[in-house]
Protein backbone atom coordinates (compact mmCIF):
# COMPACT_ATOMS: atom_id res chain seq x y z
CA UNK A 1 0.00 0.00 0.00
CA UNK A 2 3.13 2.45 0.30
CA UNK A 3 2.58 3.46 -3.11
CA UNK A 4 -0.20 5.26 -2.27
CA UNK A 5 1.93 7.62 -0.37
CA UNK A 6 5.12 7.32 -1.39
CA UNK A 7 3.41 8.00 -5.19
CA UNK A 8 1.04 10.28 -3.85
CA UNK A 9 2.14 13.49 -5.78
CA UNK A 10 2.18 10.87 -9.60
CA UNK A 11 -1.96 10.52 -8.65
CA UNK A 12 -2.43 13.96 -7.71
CA UNK A 13 -0.35 15.30 -11.07
CA UNK A 14 -2.59 12.96 -13.02
CA UNK A 15 -5.97 13.87 -11.40
CA UNK A 16 -4.84 17.56 -11.88
CA UNK A 17 -3.70 16.73 -15.48
CA UNK A 18 -7.13 14.45 -16.44
CA UNK A 19 -9.03 17.41 -15.01
CA UNK A 20 -7.63 19.53 -17.16
CA UNK A 21 -8.40 17.69 -20.11
CA UNK A 22 -11.88 17.46 -19.35
CA UNK A 23 -12.18 21.47 -17.85
CA UNK A 24 -11.31 22.45 -21.94
CA UNK A 25 -12.70 19.51 -23.87
CA UNK A 26 -16.22 19.96 -21.63
CA UNK A 27 -15.83 23.99 -22.94
CA UNK A 28 -15.21 23.15 -26.51
CA UNK A 29 -17.95 20.60 -26.50
CA UNK A 30 -20.45 22.70 -24.67
CA UNK A 31 -19.50 25.35 -27.05
CA UNK A 32 -19.71 23.67 -30.26
CA UNK A 33 -22.51 21.71 -28.99
CA UNK A 34 -24.53 24.88 -28.77
CA UNK A 35 -23.49 25.66 -32.23
CA UNK A 36 -25.00 22.36 -33.44
CA UNK A 37 -27.88 22.97 -31.75
CA UNK A 38 -28.97 25.53 -32.89
CA UNK A 39 -28.00 24.47 -37.01
CA UNK A 40 -30.19 21.77 -35.77
CA UNK A 41 -33.10 23.58 -35.00
CA UNK A 42 -32.53 26.65 -37.60
CA UNK A 43 -35.44 27.33 -40.33
CA UNK A 44 -32.56 26.55 -43.31
CA UNK A 45 -32.92 23.27 -44.11
CA UNK A 46 -29.01 22.90 -45.47
CA UNK A 47 -27.87 24.39 -42.22
CA UNK A 48 -30.11 21.65 -40.25
CA UNK A 49 -28.89 19.06 -42.65
CA UNK A 50 -24.93 20.16 -41.61
CA UNK A 51 -26.18 19.57 -38.22
CA UNK A 52 -27.59 15.89 -38.47
CA UNK A 53 -25.01 15.17 -40.41
CA UNK A 54 -22.46 15.93 -37.63
CA UNK A 55 -24.41 14.21 -34.92
CA UNK A 56 -24.93 11.09 -36.55
CA UNK A 57 -21.21 10.81 -37.53
CA UNK A 58 -19.93 11.10 -34.01
CA UNK A 59 -22.26 9.75 -32.39
CA UNK A 60 -21.90 6.17 -34.18
CA UNK A 61 -18.38 6.49 -34.47
CA UNK A 62 -16.29 5.06 -31.65
CA UNK A 63 -14.02 7.58 -29.66
CA UNK A 64 -11.19 5.22 -30.33
CA UNK A 65 -11.49 6.26 -33.76
CA UNK A 66 -11.64 10.20 -33.39
CA UNK A 67 -8.66 9.66 -31.35
CA UNK A 68 -6.69 7.66 -34.15
CA UNK A 69 -7.86 9.71 -36.42
CA UNK A 70 -6.77 13.44 -34.37
CA UNK A 71 -3.23 11.44 -33.13
CA UNK A 72 -2.23 9.76 -36.02
CA UNK A 73 -4.55 11.65 -39.27
CA UNK A 74 -3.60 15.42 -38.04
CA UNK A 75 0.32 15.06 -38.65
CA UNK A 76 -0.46 13.43 -41.54
CA UNK A 77 -1.86 16.70 -42.74
CA UNK A 78 0.82 18.67 -41.77
CA UNK A 79 -0.69 19.99 -38.48
CA UNK A 80 -0.32 20.02 -34.95
CA UNK A 81 -2.99 22.28 -33.86
CA UNK A 82 -0.90 24.83 -33.08
CA UNK A 83 -3.96 27.36 -32.96
CA UNK A 84 -4.60 26.06 -29.39
CA UNK A 85 -1.29 27.48 -27.62
CA UNK A 86 -3.81 30.63 -26.53
CA UNK A 87 -1.11 32.55 -24.74
CA UNK A 88 -3.27 33.64 -21.36
CA UNK A 89 -4.88 29.86 -20.95
CA UNK A 90 -1.31 28.37 -21.59
CA UNK A 91 -0.12 29.84 -18.35
CA UNK A 92 -2.79 27.80 -16.56
CA UNK A 93 -2.99 24.44 -18.66
CA UNK A 94 0.83 24.24 -19.51
CA UNK A 95 0.24 21.25 -21.71
CA UNK A 96 -1.01 23.43 -23.95
CA UNK A 97 1.86 24.86 -24.73
CA UNK A 98 4.15 21.97 -25.38
CA UNK A 99 5.95 21.09 -28.03
CA UNK A 100 4.36 17.52 -28.06
CA UNK A 101 0.78 18.09 -29.58
CA UNK A 102 -0.93 15.22 -28.03
CA UNK A 103 -2.81 16.45 -25.14
CA UNK A 104 -4.13 19.02 -27.94
CA UNK A 105 -5.34 16.20 -30.13
CA UNK A 106 -6.72 14.64 -27.20
CA UNK A 107 -8.42 18.10 -26.05
CA UNK A 108 -9.73 18.60 -29.57
CA UNK A 109 -11.06 14.72 -30.24
CA UNK A 110 -12.76 14.40 -26.99
CA UNK A 111 -14.46 18.25 -27.74
CA UNK A 112 -15.56 16.68 -31.10
CA UNK A 113 -16.97 13.62 -29.99
CA UNK A 114 -18.75 14.74 -26.90
CA UNK A 115 -20.14 18.19 -28.73
CA UNK A 116 -22.58 15.49 -31.08
CA UNK A 117 -24.14 14.62 -27.27
CA UNK A 118 -24.70 17.75 -26.08
CA UNK A 119 -26.33 18.73 -29.29
CA UNK A 120 -28.79 15.77 -28.37
CA UNK A 121 -29.17 17.06 -24.93
CA UNK A 122 -29.80 20.35 -25.51
CA UNK A 123 -32.16 19.53 -28.60
CA UNK A 124 -34.09 17.32 -26.03
CA UNK A 125 -34.38 20.17 -23.85
CA UNK A 126 -35.89 22.37 -26.49
CA UNK A 127 -38.28 19.43 -27.37
CA UNK A 128 -39.55 19.06 -23.79
CA UNK A 129 -40.92 22.07 -23.36
CA UNK A 130 -44.60 21.96 -24.18
CA UNK A 131 -45.22 23.00 -27.80
CA UNK A 132 -48.64 25.77 -26.14
CA UNK A 133 -45.45 27.79 -25.05
CA UNK A 134 -43.79 28.67 -28.24
CA UNK A 135 -47.28 28.57 -29.96
CA UNK A 136 -48.53 31.28 -27.24
CA UNK A 137 -45.31 33.08 -27.70
CA UNK A 138 -45.65 33.19 -31.52
CA UNK A 139 -48.86 34.86 -30.96
CA UNK A 140 -47.62 37.28 -29.29
CA UNK A 141 -46.07 38.31 -32.42
CA UNK A 142 -42.80 37.25 -30.97
CA UNK A 143 -40.18 36.50 -33.83
CA UNK A 144 -38.01 33.24 -33.85
CA UNK A 145 -34.98 34.45 -32.00
CA UNK A 146 -37.13 36.19 -29.53
CA UNK A 147 -38.97 33.34 -29.08
CA UNK A 148 -35.85 31.44 -28.54
CA UNK A 149 -34.27 33.79 -25.99
CA UNK A 150 -37.10 34.20 -23.51
CA UNK A 151 -39.59 31.53 -23.85
CA UNK A 152 -37.89 28.01 -25.53
CA UNK A 153 -34.67 28.35 -24.18
CA UNK A 154 -34.78 29.21 -20.75
CA UNK A 155 -37.72 26.62 -20.03
CA UNK A 156 -35.06 24.29 -21.96
CA UNK A 157 -32.36 24.54 -19.25
CA UNK A 158 -34.39 22.44 -16.95
CA UNK A 159 -35.10 19.72 -19.04
CA UNK A 160 -31.60 19.43 -19.99
CA UNK A 161 -29.80 19.54 -17.34
CA UNK A 162 -29.70 15.87 -16.41
CA UNK A 163 -29.06 14.73 -19.62
CA UNK A 164 -26.00 17.30 -20.32
CA UNK A 165 -24.76 16.15 -16.74
CA UNK A 166 -24.69 12.65 -17.90
CA UNK A 167 -23.04 13.59 -21.10
CA UNK A 168 -20.29 15.45 -18.93
CA UNK A 169 -19.66 12.19 -16.53
CA UNK A 170 -19.69 10.13 -19.57
CA UNK A 171 -17.03 12.23 -20.99
CA UNK A 172 -14.95 12.33 -17.61
CA UNK A 173 -14.62 8.63 -18.21
CA UNK A 174 -14.01 8.81 -22.17
CA UNK A 175 -10.69 11.56 -21.09
CA UNK A 176 -9.21 8.19 -20.01
CA UNK A 177 -8.35 6.87 -23.36
CA UNK A 178 -6.16 10.34 -23.49
CA UNK A 179 -3.65 8.17 -21.62
CA UNK A 180 -3.71 5.81 -24.07
CA UNK A 181 -2.54 8.32 -27.13
CA UNK A 182 0.51 9.89 -25.89
CA UNK A 183 -0.56 11.95 -23.30
CA UNK A 184 1.46 11.43 -20.16
CA UNK A 185 1.36 11.63 -17.13
CA UNK A 186 -2.89 11.32 -17.13
CA UNK A 187 -4.50 9.32 -14.24
CA UNK A 188 -5.09 6.25 -17.10
CA UNK A 189 -1.22 6.63 -18.28
CA UNK A 190 0.27 6.98 -14.74
CA UNK A 191 -1.80 3.29 -14.06
CA UNK A 192 0.24 1.93 -16.90
CA UNK A 193 3.71 3.83 -15.73
CA UNK A 194 3.67 2.53 -12.21
CA UNK A 195 2.43 -1.07 -12.27
CA UNK A 196 4.92 -2.21 -15.77
CA UNK A 197 7.49 0.41 -15.78
CA UNK A 198 8.16 0.92 -12.69
CA UNK A 199 6.89 -2.64 -11.32
CA UNK A 200 4.88 -1.28 -8.12
CA UNK A 201 2.17 -3.75 -7.34
CA UNK A 202 -0.82 -3.71 -9.07
CA UNK A 203 -3.44 -3.63 -6.19
CA UNK A 204 -2.59 -0.35 -4.79
CA UNK A 205 -2.14 1.60 -7.94
CA UNK A 206 -5.85 -0.28 -9.16
CA UNK A 207 -6.95 1.04 -5.94
CA UNK A 208 -5.13 4.91 -6.29
CA UNK A 209 -6.47 5.02 -9.90
CA UNK A 210 -9.88 3.84 -8.93
CA UNK A 211 -10.55 6.85 -6.32
CA UNK A 212 -9.04 9.63 -8.44
CA UNK A 213 -11.94 8.59 -11.40
CA UNK A 214 -14.37 7.92 -8.72
CA UNK A 215 -13.72 11.19 -7.20
CA UNK A 216 -15.08 12.93 -10.28
CA UNK A 217 -17.82 10.89 -11.31
CA UNK A 218 -19.84 9.54 -8.35
CA UNK A 219 -20.58 13.17 -6.63
CA UNK A 220 -21.52 14.16 -10.19
CA UNK A 221 -23.83 10.71 -10.63
CA UNK A 222 -25.65 11.56 -6.72
CA UNK A 223 -26.22 15.42 -7.90
CA UNK A 224 -28.01 14.01 -10.69
CA UNK A 225 -29.86 11.44 -9.30
CA UNK A 226 -31.49 14.07 -6.82
CA UNK A 227 -32.20 16.51 -9.56
CA UNK A 228 -33.82 14.06 -11.51
CA UNK A 229 -36.06 13.07 -8.56
CA UNK A 230 -36.97 16.67 -7.58
CA UNK A 231 -37.75 16.98 -11.10
CA UNK A 232 -39.84 14.24 -11.20
CA UNK A 233 -41.72 15.53 -8.32
CA UNK A 234 -42.21 18.71 -9.72
CA UNK A 235 -43.50 17.47 -13.22
CA UNK B 1 -38.73 16.74 -36.54
CA UNK B 2 -42.15 18.25 -38.22
CA UNK B 3 -43.87 18.46 -35.22
CA UNK B 4 -40.88 19.84 -33.43
CA UNK B 5 -40.26 22.40 -36.05
CA UNK B 6 -44.04 23.49 -36.56
CA UNK B 7 -43.47 24.75 -32.52
CA UNK B 8 -41.26 27.18 -33.11
CA UNK B 9 -42.14 28.57 -36.66
CA UNK B 10 -45.54 29.47 -38.37
CA UNK B 11 -46.57 27.41 -41.08
CA UNK B 12 -44.54 29.28 -43.79
CA UNK B 13 -46.70 31.68 -46.46
CA UNK B 14 -45.48 32.30 -50.22
CA UNK B 15 -43.45 35.08 -49.26
CA UNK B 16 -41.65 33.01 -46.78
CA UNK B 17 -41.30 29.71 -48.55
CA UNK B 18 -39.32 32.49 -51.18
CA UNK B 19 -37.24 33.57 -48.18
CA UNK B 20 -36.12 30.00 -46.86
CA UNK B 21 -35.70 28.64 -50.82
CA UNK B 22 -33.03 31.60 -51.59
CA UNK B 23 -31.29 31.65 -48.15
CA UNK B 24 -31.25 27.33 -48.71
CA UNK B 25 -29.87 28.13 -52.08
CA UNK B 26 -27.37 30.45 -50.61
CA UNK B 27 -26.16 28.37 -47.58
CA UNK B 28 -25.45 25.54 -49.57
CA UNK B 29 -23.26 27.46 -51.60
CA UNK B 30 -21.62 28.93 -49.14
CA UNK B 31 -21.25 25.67 -47.40
CA UNK B 32 -19.70 24.30 -50.72
CA UNK B 33 -17.15 26.78 -51.13
CA UNK B 34 -16.06 26.62 -47.50
CA UNK B 35 -15.84 22.57 -47.93
CA UNK B 36 -13.96 23.63 -50.92
CA UNK B 37 -11.60 25.53 -49.49
CA UNK B 38 -11.15 24.61 -45.84
CA UNK B 39 -11.06 20.56 -46.56
CA UNK B 40 -10.92 19.89 -50.16
CA UNK B 41 -8.06 22.18 -51.11
CA UNK B 42 -6.09 21.55 -47.86
CA UNK B 43 -6.13 17.67 -48.46
CA UNK B 44 -5.54 17.61 -52.39
CA UNK B 45 -2.36 20.32 -51.62
CA UNK B 46 -1.00 17.44 -49.48
CA UNK B 47 -1.73 14.71 -52.32
CA UNK B 48 -4.41 12.72 -50.01
CA UNK B 49 -6.67 12.07 -52.81
CA UNK B 50 -4.08 10.43 -54.93
CA UNK B 51 -4.80 6.95 -56.11
CA UNK B 52 -2.10 5.79 -54.41
CA UNK B 53 -3.07 6.07 -51.19
CA UNK B 54 -6.87 5.14 -51.70
CA UNK B 55 -6.05 2.41 -54.34
CA UNK B 56 -5.73 -0.50 -51.56
CA UNK B 57 -9.15 0.39 -50.48
CA UNK B 58 -11.17 1.10 -53.31
CA UNK B 59 -9.81 -0.62 -57.05
CA UNK B 60 -9.52 -3.93 -57.25
CA UNK B 61 -6.83 -4.22 -59.36
CA UNK B 62 -4.22 -2.85 -56.43
CA UNK B 63 -1.80 -5.51 -55.22
CA UNK B 64 -2.83 -5.12 -52.33
CA UNK B 65 -6.25 -4.78 -52.59
CA UNK B 66 -7.35 -8.34 -51.74
CA UNK B 67 -4.65 -8.86 -48.93
CA UNK B 68 -5.86 -5.74 -47.27
CA UNK B 69 -9.39 -6.29 -47.24
CA UNK B 70 -8.72 -10.30 -46.11
CA UNK B 71 -6.69 -8.55 -43.09
CA UNK B 72 -9.66 -5.82 -42.30
CA UNK B 73 -12.07 -8.96 -42.32
CA UNK B 74 -10.38 -10.63 -40.03
CA UNK B 75 -10.50 -7.70 -37.80
CA UNK B 76 -14.03 -7.40 -38.05
CA UNK B 77 -14.66 -10.91 -37.30
CA UNK B 78 -12.50 -10.47 -34.42
CA UNK B 79 -14.33 -7.09 -33.32
CA UNK B 80 -17.67 -8.55 -33.95
CA UNK B 81 -16.81 -11.67 -32.17
CA UNK B 82 -15.71 -9.82 -29.03
CA UNK B 83 -19.20 -7.44 -29.55
CA UNK B 84 -21.55 -10.91 -29.77
CA UNK B 85 -19.69 -12.37 -26.29
CA UNK B 86 -19.77 -8.58 -24.46
CA UNK B 87 -23.55 -8.26 -25.49
CA UNK B 88 -24.50 -11.95 -24.61
CA UNK B 89 -22.54 -11.78 -21.29
CA UNK B 90 -23.95 -8.15 -20.50
CA UNK B 91 -27.67 -8.85 -20.58
CA UNK B 92 -27.29 -12.13 -18.95
CA UNK B 93 -24.89 -10.73 -15.93
CA UNK B 94 -26.99 -7.44 -16.09
CA UNK B 95 -30.49 -8.95 -15.92
CA UNK B 96 -29.36 -11.76 -13.17
CA UNK B 97 -27.54 -8.19 -10.74
CA UNK B 98 -31.04 -6.41 -11.32
CA UNK B 99 -32.96 -9.50 -9.96
CA UNK B 100 -30.64 -9.61 -7.03
CA UNK B 101 -30.90 -6.24 -6.67
CA UNK B 102 -34.55 -5.62 -6.57
CA UNK B 103 -34.88 -9.36 -4.21
CA UNK B 104 -32.65 -7.75 -1.92
CA UNK B 105 -34.57 -4.29 -1.34
CA UNK B 106 -37.37 -6.54 -0.37
CA UNK B 107 -35.39 -8.90 1.84
CA UNK B 108 -33.65 -6.16 3.66
CA UNK B 109 -37.58 -4.73 4.60
CA UNK B 110 -38.78 -8.45 5.72
CA UNK B 111 -38.77 -8.40 9.88
CA UNK B 112 -38.48 -12.24 9.96
CA UNK B 113 -40.93 -12.20 13.01
CA UNK B 114 -41.10 -16.26 12.65
CA UNK B 115 -37.28 -16.20 14.38
CA UNK B 116 -36.15 -15.60 17.77
CA UNK B 117 -34.47 -12.37 18.24
CA UNK B 118 -31.16 -12.88 17.50
CA UNK B 119 -31.21 -14.99 14.24
CA UNK B 120 -33.65 -12.68 12.82
CA UNK B 121 -31.10 -9.68 13.78
CA UNK B 122 -28.52 -11.53 12.37
CA UNK B 123 -30.78 -12.34 9.22
CA UNK B 124 -31.38 -8.58 8.75
CA UNK B 125 -27.87 -7.45 9.21
CA UNK B 126 -26.80 -9.99 7.13
CA UNK B 127 -29.23 -9.28 3.75
CA UNK B 128 -28.44 -5.32 4.81
CA UNK B 129 -24.57 -6.09 4.17
CA UNK B 130 -25.29 -7.69 0.62
CA UNK B 131 -27.40 -4.80 -0.07
CA UNK B 132 -24.59 -2.22 0.88
CA UNK B 133 -21.87 -4.22 -0.89
CA UNK B 134 -24.09 -5.03 -4.34
CA UNK B 135 -25.15 -0.94 -3.68
CA UNK B 136 -20.96 -0.28 -3.59
CA UNK B 137 -19.79 -2.55 -6.19
CA UNK B 138 -22.64 -1.09 -8.73
CA UNK B 139 -21.42 2.98 -7.79
CA UNK B 140 -17.94 1.96 -8.30
CA UNK B 141 -18.07 0.12 -11.52
CA UNK B 142 -20.33 2.57 -12.84
CA UNK B 143 -18.06 5.25 -11.61
CA UNK B 144 -14.93 4.18 -12.98
CA UNK B 145 -14.32 4.41 -17.03
CA UNK B 146 -14.83 1.17 -19.11
CA UNK B 147 -11.14 1.62 -20.29
CA UNK B 148 -9.90 1.39 -17.08
CA UNK B 149 -11.86 -1.33 -16.34
CA UNK B 150 -10.76 -3.35 -19.47
CA UNK B 151 -6.96 -1.80 -18.39
CA UNK B 152 -7.38 -3.56 -14.86
CA UNK B 153 -8.76 -6.89 -15.76
CA UNK B 154 -6.34 -7.33 -18.44
CA UNK B 155 -2.97 -6.27 -16.43
CA UNK B 156 -4.19 -7.30 -12.95
CA UNK B 157 -5.96 -11.49 -14.03
CA UNK B 158 -2.49 -12.78 -14.83
CA UNK B 159 -1.35 -11.26 -12.18
CA UNK B 160 -3.39 -12.80 -9.87
CA UNK B 161 -2.30 -16.18 -12.37
CA UNK B 162 -5.61 -16.29 -14.16
CA UNK B 163 -4.55 -16.00 -17.61
CA UNK B 164 -6.67 -16.36 -20.66
CA UNK B 165 -6.88 -15.90 -24.23
CA UNK B 166 -7.14 -11.13 -25.03
CA UNK B 167 -10.39 -11.92 -26.18
CA UNK B 168 -11.99 -12.57 -22.74
CA UNK B 169 -10.31 -10.35 -20.77
CA UNK B 170 -11.87 -7.94 -23.23
CA UNK B 171 -15.15 -9.64 -23.00
CA UNK B 172 -14.98 -9.40 -18.83
CA UNK B 173 -14.01 -5.91 -19.09
CA UNK B 174 -16.94 -5.01 -20.80
CA UNK B 175 -19.21 -7.06 -19.08
CA UNK B 176 -18.36 -5.69 -15.97
CA UNK B 177 -18.85 -2.28 -16.88
CA UNK B 178 -22.30 -2.83 -19.23
CA UNK B 179 -23.40 -5.47 -17.08
CA UNK B 180 -23.60 -2.91 -14.61
CA UNK B 181 -25.41 -0.19 -16.71
CA UNK B 182 -28.03 -2.52 -18.02
CA UNK B 183 -28.48 -3.61 -14.58
CA UNK B 184 -29.37 -0.10 -13.22
CA UNK B 185 -31.68 0.24 -16.31
CA UNK B 186 -33.82 -3.14 -16.27
CA UNK B 187 -33.81 -2.01 -12.22
CA UNK B 188 -35.40 1.61 -12.95
CA UNK B 189 -37.85 0.24 -15.25
CA UNK B 190 -38.90 -2.57 -12.82
CA UNK B 191 -39.25 0.52 -10.12
CA UNK B 192 -41.27 2.72 -12.66
CA UNK B 193 -43.87 0.18 -13.41
CA UNK B 194 -47.29 0.87 -11.14
CA UNK B 195 -47.13 -0.81 -7.85
CA UNK B 196 -50.35 -2.08 -8.69
CA UNK B 197 -48.27 -4.97 -10.65
CA UNK B 198 -46.50 -6.29 -7.74
CA UNK B 199 -49.50 -5.95 -5.11
CA UNK B 200 -51.29 -7.99 -7.54
CA UNK B 201 -48.73 -10.56 -8.01
CA UNK B 202 -48.08 -10.52 -4.66
CA UNK B 203 -52.01 -11.13 -3.76
CA UNK B 204 -52.24 -14.38 -6.38
CA UNK B 205 -49.84 -15.99 -3.96
CA UNK B 206 -46.37 -15.88 -5.75
CA UNK B 207 -43.27 -15.50 -4.26
CA UNK B 208 -41.26 -12.32 -4.42
CA UNK B 209 -38.83 -14.27 -6.76
CA UNK B 210 -41.72 -15.16 -8.99
CA UNK B 211 -43.31 -11.48 -9.06
CA UNK B 212 -39.60 -10.00 -10.06
CA UNK B 213 -39.46 -13.27 -12.86
CA UNK B 214 -42.93 -13.33 -14.55
CA UNK B 215 -43.92 -10.24 -13.49
CA UNK B 216 -41.47 -7.45 -12.83
CA UNK B 217 -38.67 -8.24 -15.43
CA UNK B 218 -40.75 -9.02 -18.88
CA UNK B 219 -42.76 -5.65 -18.77
CA UNK B 220 -39.13 -3.79 -17.43
CA UNK B 221 -37.61 -5.50 -20.57
CA UNK B 222 -39.95 -3.91 -22.83
CA UNK B 223 -40.57 -0.43 -21.51
CA UNK B 224 -36.26 -0.28 -21.49
CA UNK B 225 -36.29 -1.72 -24.60
CA UNK B 226 -34.52 1.53 -26.63
CA UNK B 227 -32.35 2.23 -23.55
CA UNK B 228 -31.18 -1.14 -23.92
CA UNK B 229 -30.65 -1.19 -27.96
CA UNK B 230 -28.39 1.53 -27.34
CA UNK B 231 -26.66 0.30 -24.80
CA UNK B 232 -26.12 -2.36 -27.46
CA UNK B 233 -24.55 0.27 -29.47
CA UNK B 234 -22.00 1.22 -27.21
CA UNK B 235 -20.74 -2.07 -26.48
CA UNK B 236 -20.42 -2.34 -29.78
CA UNK B 237 -18.21 1.05 -29.72
CA UNK B 238 -16.42 0.04 -26.70
CA UNK B 239 -15.00 -2.70 -28.50
CA UNK B 240 -13.08 -1.04 -30.15
CA UNK B 241 -11.34 -0.32 -26.77
CA UNK B 242 -9.36 -3.53 -27.14
CA UNK B 243 -6.34 -2.33 -29.16
CA UNK B 244 -5.28 -0.95 -25.49
CA UNK B 245 -4.78 -4.43 -24.53
CA UNK B 246 -3.79 -5.68 -27.98
CA UNK B 247 -6.42 -7.51 -29.14
CA UNK B 248 -6.83 -8.04 -32.69
CA UNK B 249 -9.57 -6.06 -33.50
CA UNK B 250 -10.52 -3.62 -36.52
CA UNK B 251 -8.50 -0.85 -34.93
CA UNK B 252 -5.49 -2.93 -34.28
CA UNK B 253 -5.19 -4.09 -37.88
CA UNK B 254 -5.73 -0.53 -39.41
CA UNK B 255 -2.66 0.28 -37.23
CA UNK B 256 -0.97 -2.55 -38.85
CA UNK B 257 -1.85 -1.43 -42.30
CA UNK B 258 -1.03 2.41 -41.85
CA UNK B 259 2.34 1.19 -40.71
CA UNK B 260 2.90 -0.82 -43.95
CA UNK B 261 0.67 1.92 -46.79
CA UNK B 262 0.99 4.92 -44.50
CA UNK B 263 -2.31 6.15 -45.60
CA UNK B 264 -3.48 6.77 -42.32
CA UNK B 265 -6.52 9.56 -42.79
CA UNK B 266 -7.86 7.12 -45.85
CA UNK B 267 -7.64 4.03 -43.57
CA UNK B 268 -9.37 5.90 -40.59
CA UNK B 269 -12.18 7.10 -43.25
CA UNK B 270 -12.71 3.67 -44.08
CA UNK B 271 -13.00 2.42 -40.65
CA UNK B 272 -15.22 4.81 -39.56
CA UNK B 273 -17.80 4.67 -42.59
CA UNK B 274 -18.07 0.79 -41.46
CA UNK B 275 -18.82 1.71 -37.90
CA UNK B 276 -20.94 4.54 -38.82
CA UNK B 277 -23.03 1.87 -40.83
CA UNK B 278 -23.23 -1.02 -38.45
CA UNK B 279 -24.40 1.33 -35.74
CA UNK B 280 -26.60 3.96 -37.48
CA UNK B 281 -28.49 0.74 -37.96
CA UNK B 282 -28.67 -0.06 -35.13
CA UNK B 283 -30.28 3.13 -33.98
CA UNK B 284 -32.73 2.63 -36.20
CA UNK B 285 -33.53 -0.32 -35.25
CA UNK B 286 -33.84 1.12 -31.48
CA UNK B 287 -36.02 3.92 -32.65
CA UNK B 288 -38.47 1.95 -34.74
CA UNK B 289 -38.61 -0.33 -31.69
CA UNK B 290 -39.66 2.65 -29.58
CA UNK B 291 -41.87 3.81 -32.33
CA UNK B 292 -43.68 0.23 -32.14
CA UNK B 293 -43.90 0.19 -28.44
CA UNK B 294 -44.89 3.75 -28.13
CA UNK B 295 -47.78 2.48 -30.53
CA UNK B 296 -49.17 -0.71 -28.42
CA UNK B 297 -49.14 1.28 -24.99
CA UNK B 298 -52.09 3.62 -26.68
CA UNK B 299 -54.00 2.42 -23.83
CA UNK B 300 -52.70 5.02 -21.38
CA UNK B 301 -51.99 8.14 -22.54
CA UNK B 302 -50.81 10.22 -19.90
CA UNK B 303 -48.56 7.31 -18.52
CA UNK B 304 -47.10 6.79 -21.85
CA UNK B 305 -46.45 10.46 -22.92
CA UNK B 306 -44.16 10.62 -19.12
CA UNK B 307 -42.66 7.21 -19.75
CA UNK B 308 -41.73 8.62 -23.46
CA UNK B 309 -39.64 11.52 -21.98
CA UNK B 310 -37.76 9.98 -19.48
CA UNK B 311 -36.66 7.22 -22.32
CA UNK B 312 -35.55 10.23 -24.06
CA UNK B 313 -33.04 11.31 -21.45
CA UNK B 314 -32.10 7.64 -20.75
CA UNK B 315 -31.03 6.59 -24.43
CA UNK B 316 -29.30 10.04 -24.47
CA UNK B 317 -27.44 8.93 -21.03
CA UNK B 318 -26.88 5.58 -22.61
CA UNK B 319 -25.15 6.23 -25.93
CA UNK B 320 -22.32 8.57 -24.52
CA UNK B 321 -20.49 6.22 -22.98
Amino acid sequence: MSVLIDKFDVFAGGFWLTLQICVLAGTGALALGAVMAVLRISPLPPLRAVGTAYVTIFRNVPLTVVMFFAAFGLPALGSNANFLRIPVLDSVFSRLGTDLPYFRFAVIALALYTAAFVCEALRSGVNAVPPGQAEAARSLGMTFTQNLRHVVLPQSWKAAAVPLGSVIIAMIKNSALAGFFGVVGDLAQSADQLTSAEGYPFVPVAIGISIGYLIMTVPLGLLLDRMERRQAVAR
Amino acid sequence: MKTELSVLYDAPGPRQKKITWIGSILTLVALLAAAYVLVYRPLDAKGQFSMELWGPYVAPANENFDQLWDRLGFGLRQTLAAAVLAILSSLIFGTLLAVLRVQLRSVVRRTYTGFNLPVAYLLRGLSWTLSAVTRFCVEVFRGLPVVITIFFVGRGFPEFGISLEILWYLVIGLTIYNGVVIAEILRSGMEGLPGGQREAAEALGLSPLQTTRMILLPQSFRIMLPALISQIVVILKDTSLGFIISYEDTLNIAKQIIGVLDNPIQTYVVIGTIFIGVNYSLSKLAQYVQHRLARGRRTSPTRTGAAGTELETEAVAGTTT
